[in-house]
């Protein structure tokens, strides 16, 4: 039987981010006086967050795959505006410009995954040509001023909450009720899988460690609905994210696709020779990339109420750094779901607990930019110690 | 009067489960073109590099001895600094630099840091007369052909005060004209002092040339010919090249041999790169069911290159030529549908091109066949993990899960990680490259034993090995390659290494 700090040392390049991610929150909390957690702080952190989370799951895709995106910001700016433009300038229906925005999003993905995929451009130069095109093209589409305000429907996508059937007087009770299904589906689906590890004879954890994991899965989605359900519940955009996660989780985990994503970004060449047709994957790989900027672009645009000509700017670098802080590899082939989503919420809550403690724009991203560095220089340095 | 100018002794290499060199001693004397021959894997190219400083000091046991002066190279830059030069196979020259900038690239003619271009030009000039190199020195390589490329490297060696030359195969890429003026230009130097080292397999240019010859077989020196005091011929060399005990190196196998089931003809590749090379001519092969077909040549004959312009165009342009399967045509025109029509090819390079390493056992079995383990699209993980393990135990594939790392792998438990991927797509015609290279005599012998069984349950194999015991020990049927063409074929039970030699060495068709 293992002890309990060998558990940990070998989960800690799983566990890692998460654990680096309670100590940043812990830290704010102290220092913000308990402002981070404060129930109206926790859902501002969601909706401020939720865009990054949306394309870091595309960009995750493109970056297992081996290569990079730094386009989506403008992307995302370019689609906010094309809405915009449909549902103010020309009165269209939320869902024509929902619709419509999305297959643009997937227009821009398959003209840049064309280029790298089938032309073999390196992506860093074809998507450099596209974050400078797409910036143009937010310009001229919005004709260079703020397009607004939306339809409320649409302002829902970003500001609305989900409807309590239970009709609480102080608590959101749907939303608890989500948090106790939740838990329960959760803890189910990890003693399923440790009975199937055991009858094919793999190594399982000890029971205590599964007993201590699922309380404290449970106490982490049970406290986070307790701060959710005392303020106005779940945020219609949270709701979005779960499903995208799960989707992704199991795109990522359980698909062929998800699987020859993963060996063509780990060798193209072994996986091309093993009946891989690498370049159409890349291809889809990018235009999975485009559909999650436009949505991105969509939820940004919600959010401010607006679509402006300079949305979007600067936007990839974030969504760049949620992927490589979660432990996704530069060179390819490494990449999970969860850990691009806890380093889109590392880089979240530093902006948030920043901008609470009042620290200048300047230190933000000096800071910012060393945590990216330390992340990536831990996940190097675990890996050169046990290979 | 004998005049030694390098002497190694006792040289011992071992790699990892591998001796490579065992007790290897060479003499060589001052101002002589010294011939190095041997097969592939011989260890003709790592003696030089124990003596060039690629394998510095201290990875061997053994003592060099050059101009009468023990030496312990760390790198190469320290034996170049006493004039031991080694041109590899394949060239080391940048393209887009210039003749000029290659031949002084790390030997800058320069003053504090600024290069001087007029010495810089001027050396070249002089240097490029003396190779008889008639080219600017502004050229830039990639505007040369091979055999130019060649002489420039020559001249850099020259530019480094040479006194010792090593040529790994200076001649495999080259035509016939071309070779010619090399060794021509090998005398003159000899004239002016150099003394060469040439490893060739090209045994006509070997007697040509050489003044002496050292023989290599299995990483240890086997004799040393004088070619001025006795009359060498081809058979003699070629003798000490290959004759050793063959027995109980291969698991016997009674084959039942049935009908063609994969049949390949008029089959013509084109180079990838440059327009009018053909890399494959006229190319007819068959396989029958329950057959382990042999293609035996030397590196470069252009064996790979053949197996994967059938493996779903994986190689090469302007394919042409039909393949068959059962005698029905079918279509292998990409990857996807060779697999899907039953073909399997296992790379030679299964680090660069087989694996993931990155990924575990279990990943790198299932990928060529996904659809096998998946409930519509998802992949059911029970069932992939009782497959693989499956392979895992049948194939005796040490590790400690099939969750393990195919990095942390050994070379013979990769190769059987290969295996399983290619026998988990089940495949009729499996086509393995060089399945045994690099790996421990007793792996070897494992993988004769699954090569036996997949023939023994109706496969067709075909087997490319460099090793010709291999090909004879193996294979009931033996197809020659040379310089892209089938130059010979036979039943191995009138095949031996010395006839194989010879189709490769004298490259004519010999019809039987």
């Amino acid at each position: 039987m293992k002890t309990l700090s060998n558990l940990f040392k070998e989960n800690v390049r799983e566990y890692g981010m998460l654990i680096a991610l309670i100590v940043i929150m812990v830290y704010f909390q102290f220092a913000t006086d308990g402002t981070l957690m404060k129930p109206v702080n926790i859902t501002n952190l969601v909706l401020q967050n939720s865009y990054i989370i949306i394309m870091a799951l595309g960009m995750l895709l493109v970056i297992i795959a081996g290569w990079i995106d730094l386009s989506v910001g403008s992307v995302a700016g370019f689609i906010g505006a094309v809405a915009a433009v449909i549902m103010v300038r020309y009165h269209q229906s939320v869902g024509l410009a929902f619709v419509v925005s999305l297959l643009a999003g997937a227009l821009v993905g398959a003209f840049q995954g064309y280029w790298v995929a089938y032309v073999k451009i390196p992506a860093f130069i074809v998507t450099l040509a596209g974050m400078l095109i797409f910036k143009g093209l937010n310009l001229a589409v919005t004709k260079g001023e703020s397009v607004g305000p939306f339809p409320e429907t649409f302002q829902k996508l970003s500001s609305g909450f989900i409807p309590d059937y239970f009709h609480g007087e102080t608590l959101h009770i749907t939303t608890l009720v989500i948090g106790v299904l939740l838990s329960i589906l959760l803890v189910y689906l990890d003693l399923q899988a440790r009975n199937n590890q055991r009858k094919y004879n793999f190594e399982v954890t000890p029971f205590s460690f599964f007993i201590i994991k699922s309380i404290a899965i449970t106490a982490v989605i049970m406290g986070f609905c307790y701060l959710m359900a005392s303020y106005k519940g779940l945020p219609n955009i949270l709701v979005i994210l779960f499903i995208l996660i799960v989707f992704y989780t199991y795109v990522t985990e359980r698909m062929v696709i998800g699987r020859r994503i993963y060996a063509m970004g780990g060798n193209e060449k072994a996986a091309k020779l093993s009946g891989v047709n690498t370049a159409r994957l890349l291809f889809y790989s990018f235009v999975n990339m485009g559909i999650l900027a436009g949505l991105g672009g969509l939820v940004f645009a919600a959010r401010l109420n607006s679509a402006t000509p300079k949305a979007g700017a600067g936007m990839e670098l974030d969504v760049i750094a949620a992927v490589y802080i979660g432990g996704a590899s530069a060179s390819g082939g490494i990449g999970t779901v969860i850990g691009a989503v806890v380093g889109a919420f590392v880089i979240g809550v530093m902006n948030n607990g920043m901008s609470i403690l009042g620290i200048g724009v300047e230190w933000q991203q000096v800071i910012k930019g060393m945590v990216l560095l330390l992340a990536v220089f831990f996940d190097i340095y675990s890996k050169n110690k046990n290979p | 009067m004998s005049d030694v100018i390098l002497e190694m002794r006792n040289i011992t290499k071992t790699f990892p489960g591998v001796k490579a060199l065992d007790n290897v001693s060479l003499r060589v004397e001052r101002g002589e073109i010294h011939a190095l021959v041997g097969e592939n894997g011989a260890g003709k190219s790592t003696l030089m590099k124990v003596l060039s400083g690629v394998y510095p000091h201290g990875s061997y046991s053994g003592e060099i001895y050059f101009e009468g002066k023990e030496c312990s190279f760390k790198d190469i830059t320290h034996s170049e600094e006493v004039g031991i030069v080694i041109i590899h196979q394949e060239l080391a020259l940048i393209p887009f630099l210039s003749i000029a900038e290659n031949i002084f690239l790390g030997n800058e003619r320069q003053k504090n840091g600024v290069i001087s271009w007029f010495e810089t030009i001027s050396n070249t000039q002089e240097l490029l007369k003396k190779v008889g190199l008639h080219e600017s020195p502004n050229t830039l390589i990639t505007n040369m052909g091979v055999g130019k490329q060649q002489l420039v490297e020559i001249a850099k060696a020259l530019a480094k005060k040479v006194r010792l030359l090593i040529l790994d195969e200076p001649t495999a890429s080259l035509n016939d004209a071309d070779s010619e003026a090399l060794l021509k230009l090998l005398i003159q130097l000899k004239e002016q002092g150099i003394t060469s080292i040439l490893i060739s397999h090209k045994l006509n240019e070997i007697s040509k040339v050489a003044d002496s010859i050292t023989i290599l077989r299995d990483g240890a020196t086997i004799e040393t010919l004088d070619c001025h005091k006795d009359r060498i011929t081809e058979d003699r060399i070629i003798r000490g090249m290959v004759g050793r005990d063959l027995t109980h190196r291969f698991p016997p196998r009674e084959s039942k041999i049935g009908e063609v089931i994969f049949e390949v003809r008029d089959w013509n590749v084109y180079h990838p790169l440059h327009e009018n090379r053909k890399v494959s001519t006229d190319i007819n092969i068959n396989v029958r069911k329950g057959e382990v077909v042999g293609i035996a040549g030397l590196m470069g004959s252009g064996r790979t290159e053949l197996v994967m312009s059938i493996f779903g165009r994986a190689y090469g342009r302007n394919i042409s030529g039909k393949a068959f399967k059962h005698g029905k045509e079918i279509d292998i025109s990409s990857i996807d549908k060779a697999i899907k029509n039953g073909i399997a090819y296992a790379t030679e390079d299964r680090k660069a091109y087989g694996l993931i390493l990155i990924e575990d056992i279990k990943a790198n079995i299932t990928i060529a066949n996904l659809e096998a383990i998946t409930d519509g699209v998802m992949i059911n993980r029970p069932k992939e993990l009782t497959v693989t393990s499956d392979y895992r135990n049948k194939l005796n594939i040490k590790s400690s899960s099939v969750l393990q790392k195919t990095v942390n792998l050994s070379g013979g438990n990769q190769q059987k990680v290969v295996l399983s991927k290619w026998l988990f797509a089940n495949p009729e015609i499996l086509i393995l490259d060089e399945p045994t290279r690099g790996i421990d005599v007793g792996a070897k012998y494992e993988i004769y034993t699954i090569v036996n069984q997949l023939a023994s349950e109706g496969k067709g194999i075909i087997l490319i090995s460099s090793e010709l015991p291999e090909i004879l020990g193996v294979c009931d049927r033996i197809y020659v390659m040379s310089e892209g063409r089938i130059v010979g074929e036979m039943m191995s039970s009138e095949a031996s290494q010395e006839k194989i030699m010879k189709y490769i060495m004298t490259q004519q068709e010999v019809v039987e």
